[in-house]
């Protein structure tokens, strides 16, 4: 048996505005038939380029070099080299890549919901490629269509084939682009973060179909992704990039017990693990002084209830049902929960961006539910907000000084942002950003720089309570580790009250003295980070913890035994 | 006229205007197409500034030092383009008309803006019932034939009286209140896009007035298209003038020189074969809405990262290994080091 993708020493230039830049330098890989190979690195290391060089999918801007040869699955098991089927992708005329796409290499996107077309059925989908690879009656493709939905655990496929993508969940577009992968038996199939739009639990129930895939289908899998938690569940060898250059390559559990290169330590230290806030949150607890317990909270919200009033003649969304918690002075609550869990509503109904309907939602003293904006102003110079996508919260116009300036100068602290630029200085400061980069713009900062901005920004007034929602789910890990270490040391200087909200349990932990489990908008479970995360009492809570991949192949393996326990 | 956002801060202030920022970014046929039409837009432009320099006569000249020049003359050496049938000398009525045609796009356009992007402001930040109104008027003015507002604003406006002034007003503000929704709908549109995204909630959290947030936050963001409608609305200004004089609503030959005039004076003139008339007026229209357009459509092209073609990448070569040539992972390395 011979390798069936074969890359060998690929270098990948891009024309862009401000002239050629390097995407992918002298790289050389191989997939073996029926592996997984995991391509690791941030954002930026060619990872992505790197799998769609195999299947000739780069822009017209690249300039490609080197050799990326794709055998059929038949000419690798037979030992021959590059025949008929397959050959060297990058000198192939467009008709020949046709031919290749689909029937010896495939792809499945990262994102289900943009991938599938909406105005078809998915039933048509899977037999376009079918139909473009070989003569079938519209009997025959549907027939197919409908087995391999059948295969990739889609139920009563006979009904779900004549479908429309948006009557699926996220998780079952997914299954449905890797059945349209599947299709037609290819040799390898490259999925480019197939898990990273989706939730936890649904990403265990994916990357369970991505091994039987390799499993039952026997299909090589280039599994690129920057969680290394995935890696560890599914991946059989591991190569790690950065900045283009491919910098280890080894099996899976080599890699993880003992790294070779700094590089990959440094990556690997970077993943948050569940446990580790354990000690932190008793340090914390420790330094508190007696009778804090005591203190009037900072917010307080009972039976809290936000609705989105429904579009016409369509029932209203209830976001967030009957919710009630309390973050006192000093404490920092983490919010966890899935996509479409409410948690991002109840911090954007604390900093007063959207309205409360039902129940109370006490802040700083001021009563949301029913509030004005008049009654919320005078609070908002005591409320910070950290924003998600640190490339987006900025106003690419104006300067980062000018920008963490913006809270001193509307509140009159300064007359203007030259004015502030002293403070601004100190602020950048304490968010170990050096002065002069306040003259820059915000597109010439790197993600992790610009959140940390993004929190001197939301810490320019001395705010007593902040919200951050997911503040580091842009992020690269090893970036994310230095944003959670900083939020944690100015928490520990500044003392405010602070509502961490998360996707992830693992980043909650490091940071919560406390957590809440959201769940279609009701609170399943709160408590310590001990008692949520080490001794779950709700079942959501438990299916969530055991659905979430820990980076270690070993402990994954077992966790994965349990997880199944538990699906069973 | 703001900056693109993606352009480097460091980059001089001239290589950042919005038509040379386009020009250097610009490849082959994409390059082709706006340079012929930067160029016979300047030639518009030299024309219309150099007006009395480059005319023999004046505008409105039916006699020079010999006598009067005679109706419908073949071109000839004292006539280039030959005369009118009213007697006019064709080639200063063609580069005095041009001044006309600037007057009328330079009027139409800025009153347009001020007007459309300050109500497109309003309309999409605040939204509500306002909104709602200032886009129903849009909306209606756009079902109404352009030309026929347009004829119905010229008499309204210059109450049948024709002077240069009066008559490039009404003629300018005419085609204003036809753009007007353009510039409204556009404007609104972006004020939409840039009011949910996240840096202008977080001047609300941070408690910034309303007033400062349109202006410094989502005025300056939404602009970005405005150059781009400029152009092909310039290019439509001229033929809506043009459409206005040769149904004679325009201005008369005696205020000012206008192509459209000229045009319709020259209907009779085709069937007799007289060409020269017609052919040129009508060339100049052609070849200014021809140079405006293709400015409009190329920027349009370029100012859109997908539609933008780029000079195909360099051999990958050692020396781009080099951290001062490409700043980005330069600064990510940073990061990941630091």
């Amino acid at each position: 048996m011979t390798e069936i993708v074969d890359i060998r020493d690929l270098a990948v230039t891009f024309a862009t505005d401000h002239g050629p830049v390097r995407a992918v330098d002298g790289v050389s890989l191989a997939v073996h038939p029926g592996e997984v190979l995991a391509v690791v690195g941030e954002s930026g290391s060619g990872k992505t380029v790197t799998a769609k060089s195999i299947l000739g999918l780069l822009p017209e801007t690249a300039t490609v070099r080197g050799a990326v040869v794709v055998r059929g699955r038949d000419d690798a098991a037979a030992g021959g080299g590059a025949s008929a089927g397959g050959g060297d992708v990058v000198p192939m005329s467009a008709s020949r890549l046709r031919q290749l796409r689909g029937r010896d290499a495939a792809m499945v996107f990262q994102e289900p919901s943009t991938s599938l077309n909406p105005v078809f059925t998915v039933g048509w989908q899977i037999a376009e490629g079918l139909r473009a690879h070989g003569r079938l009656s519209k009997q025959e493709a549907r027939d197919k269509a409908i087995d391999i939905m059948r295969r990739v655990g889609i139920p009563d496929p006979e009904t779900r084939v004549d479908h429309y993508p948006h009557q699926f969940s996220g998780g079952q577009k997914q299954r449905i682009v890797i059945a349209q992968a599947l299709a037609l038996d290819p040799g390898v199939i490259v999925a480019d973060e197939p898990t990273t739009a989706l939730d936890v639990t649904v990403q265990a129930e994916i990357l369970d179909l991505l091994r039987r895939c390799r499993d039952e289908f026997g299909a090589a899998i280039v599994l690129i992704t920057h969680n290394m938690g995935v890696v560890a569940d599914l991946a059989d060898r591991v190569a790690v990039m950065y900045q283009g250059k491919l910098v280890e390559q080894a099996p899976v559990r080599e890699l993880f017990a003992n790294p070779q290169e700094p590089y990959t330590r440094q990556l690997l230290a970077a993943v948050p693990r569940i446990g580790e806030g354990l000690a932190r949150a008793e340090e914390r607890a420790s330094r508190r002084p007696a009778g804090w317990e005591d203190q009037a909270p900072v917010v307080a919200a009972r039976d809290l209830r936000i609705v989105y009033p429904g579009r016409f003649r369509q029932p209203d969304f209830v976001a967030v049902d009957g919710v009630s918690f309390a973050i006192r002075p000093g404490e920092v609550l983490g919010l966890v929960g899935e996509s479409g869990s409410g948690k991002t509503t109840i911090g954007r109904a604390m900093a007063g961006l959207t309205r409360v309907s039902g129940g109370s939602f006490e802040v700083l003293g001021v009563e949301m539910a029913g509030a004005r904006e008049r009654d919320i102003r005078p609070i908002r110079p005591r409320i910070g907000f950290v924003f998600q996508d640190p490339a987006t919260s900025f106003n690419p116009l104006l300067t980062i000084a000018q920008c963490v300036a913006e809270p001193l100068v509307v509140n009159g602290r300064f007359g203007s942002a030259e004015d502030a630029r002293a403070r601004v200085d100190e602020l950048l400061e304490a968010v170990q950003l050096p002065a002069s980069y306040g003259d820059r713009y915000p597109h010439e900062l790197s993600g992790g720089q610009r959140q940390r901005a993004s929190l001197a920004r939301a810490l320019a007034l001395d705010p007593e309570l902040l919200i951050a929602d997911e503040p580091t789910s842009a992020l690269d890990v090893s970036v994310q580790a230095r944003v959670l270490d900083l939020f944690d040391e100015l928490h520990r200087e500044l003392g405010f009250a602070a509502l961490f909200i998360s996707h992830d349990l693992a980043v909650v932990d490091m940071l919560a003295d406390r957590i809440a489990v959201l769940h279609r908008g009701r609170l399943v479970e709160e408590g310590t980070g001990a008692e949520v995360l080490g001794a779950p009492s709700d079942a959501y809570t438990q299916r969530l913890l055991a659905s979430l991949p820990v980076p270690d192949p070993v402990e994954q393996a077992e966790r994965r035994a349990q997880w199944e326990a538990l699906r069973g | 006229m703001t900056t693109p956002a993606t352009a480097s801060s460091r980059r001089p202030l001239w290589a950042r205007v919005p038509v040379v920022s386009h020009l250097r970014q610009s490849v082959g046929l994409q390059r082709g197409m706006l340079v012929v039409g930067l160029v016979l837009t300047g030639l518009f432009l030299l024309t219309a500034l150099l007006a009395p320099v480059l005319a023999p006569y004046g505008f409105a000249q039916l006699r020079g030092p010999d006598g009067a020049f005679g109706a419908t003359q073949p071109p000839s050496a004292e006539h280039l383009l030959g005369t009118t049938q009213g007697g006019f000398d064709v080639l200063s009525r063609l580069i005095w008309g041009s001044r006309t045609a600037l007057l009328v796009i330079v009027v139409a356009v800025v009153a347009s803006i001020l007007i459309g992007v300050a109500l497109g402001l309003v309309a999409g930040y605040f939204g509500g019932w306002l909104d709602r109104v200032l886009v129903v008027i849009a909306d209606a003015i756009y079902a109404f034939p352009s030309l026929l507002l347009a004829i119905v604003l010229a008499i309204v406006i210059s109450g049948g009286q024709s002077s240069m002034w009066g008559g490039i007003l009404a003629a300018a503000l005419s085609i204003t209140v036809i753009f007007i929704p353009q510039y409204l709908r556009v404007t609104r549109a972006e004020v939409i896009r840039v009011k949910s995204e996240a840096f202008v909630e977080s001047a609300r959290v941070v408690g910034a007035s309303h007033v400062r947030i349109m202006t410094r936050h989502v005025l300056r963001n939404s602009t970005r298209t405005l150059p781009l409608i400029l152009t092909l609305n310039a290019s439509e200004a001229i033929l809506t003038l043009a459409g206005l004089g040769f149904l004679g609503f325009g201005i008369e030959p005696t205020a000012a020189a206008e192509w459209g005039y000229d045009l319709n004076k020259a209907v009779a003139d085709v069937s007799s074969g007289v060409w020269w008339t017609a052919v040129f007026p009508g060339t100049a229209i052609v070849l200014v809405v021809l140079g405006l357009t293709l400015v409009g459509e190329s920027l349009n092209d370029l100012s859109d990262p997908r539609l933008r073609k780029r000079a195909a990448g360099e051999e990958p070569a050692e020396e781009l290994l080099d951290p001062g040539v490409d700043p980005a992972p330069a600064v990510v390395s940073k990061e990941t080091v630091a």
